[in-house]
């Protein structure tokens, strides 16, 4: 399987996220976002990071940068395209995905483990993980998910929510929402499913000595469903 | 020509840095306030002499970049 991760000045996660792909059998290859033209790839990956220092607002200029062109034609004919972080904010900016992130509610940057509850399995990143609730890793200043009524109603009516804010039992409640997302929302999908943007970070949890190995099951299960 | 801009958050979305301000404002001693919301101010110059193009082009820069319609409102405030 082939994957490819985009670096933009300011990505901070490139590499883990390049690590966490090798480790669990994807040939990956780094794309500078000057690029125009993509690698041969099933999978994309926006990393986490900075991009252009957050000016702006988070993900704004990257989602205009060259190689986005490219990832756009790519995510619109149905390939494999997963933002994290900072690639969850400019793939709402470029419009691939409904809404918005915004600063988090409480104004503080978050850096913790949290856990996250899997609403939809029927798609490629989800399908087959035996487990229903994950333990990810967050560190964001914007990641309070934030969309209009008619489009939070467009994402519940087709399960795009990916992933909810929970406790360890699996419970979706506000005193679990980090940083005020509606609906405890840490991730979504589009309409097709192939997109998919988050806020937590899972190639922070694949080495149990370090973390945890959530992000172990979720890779695995994701290049599984790829082959 | 120069065209000044200001994007604003839209009513309905929070605003936790002017929620602050505001407080904070509160603690210096001015009581009277009812709310405070932070937006942005841009002034671009640019090339374009006639008033009417220059403005058309940045509205299509507000749409496109400088404001995220879901959340922000754009307003030109001056052309001159």
């Amino acid at each position: 399987m082939k994957s490819s991760v985009i670096t933009f000045p300011g990505s901070n996660c490139d590499r883990d996220i390049d690590v966490a792909l090798k480790k669990f059998g994807f040939n990956n290859k780094m794309v500078w976002h000057g690029d125009a033209e993509l690698p041969k790839s099933d999978l994309i990956v926006l990393p986490g990071g900075f991009s252009y220092g957050d000016y702006l607002r988070c993900g704004s200029m990257a989602s205009k940068s060259k190689i986005m062109k490219s990832v756009i034609n790519f995510a619109n004919s149905g390939g494999m395209v997963m933002g994290i972080c900072n690639g969850f904010q400019i793939l709402v900016e470029a419009g691939l995905l409904p809404g918005v992130l915004l600063r988090n509610k409480y104004l503080e940057f978050i850096c913790k483990n949290v856990f996250v509850k899997i609403n939809n399995k029927q798609n490629k990143y989800f399908k087959n993980i035996d487990n229903e609730i994950l333990e990810f890793h967050i560190a964001h200043n914007e990641g309070n998910y934030f969309c209009t009524q008619d489009q939070i109603k467009k994402i519940t009516d087709n399960e795009q929510i990916a992933i909810s804010y929970c406790n360890k039992d699996g419970l979706i409640e506000e005193q679990f929402n980090p940083n005020g997302s509606i609906k405890n929302i840490a991730g979504i999908l589009n309409k097709e499913k192939n997109i998919l943007g988050m806020m937590p970070h899972p190639e922070r949890m694949i080495d149990s000595s370090l973390s945890g190995e959530d992000g172990s099951l979720f890779f695995n299960n994701l290049i599984n469903n790829l082959k | 020509m120069k065209i000044s801009v200001i994007i604003t958050l839209k009513k309905d979305v929070l605003d936790p840095q002017g929620k602050v301000i505001h407080q904070t404002l509160e603690g210096m001693g001015f009581n009277d306030l009812n709310n405070v919301r932070q937006g942005k101010y841009f002034e671009i110059d640019t090339k374009e002499n006639d008033s009417k193009e220059a403005k058309e082009k940045v509205e299509e820069m507000c749409k496109k970049l400088l404001a995220n319609l879901v959340i922000e409102n754009y307003e030109i405030i001056n052309v001159q």
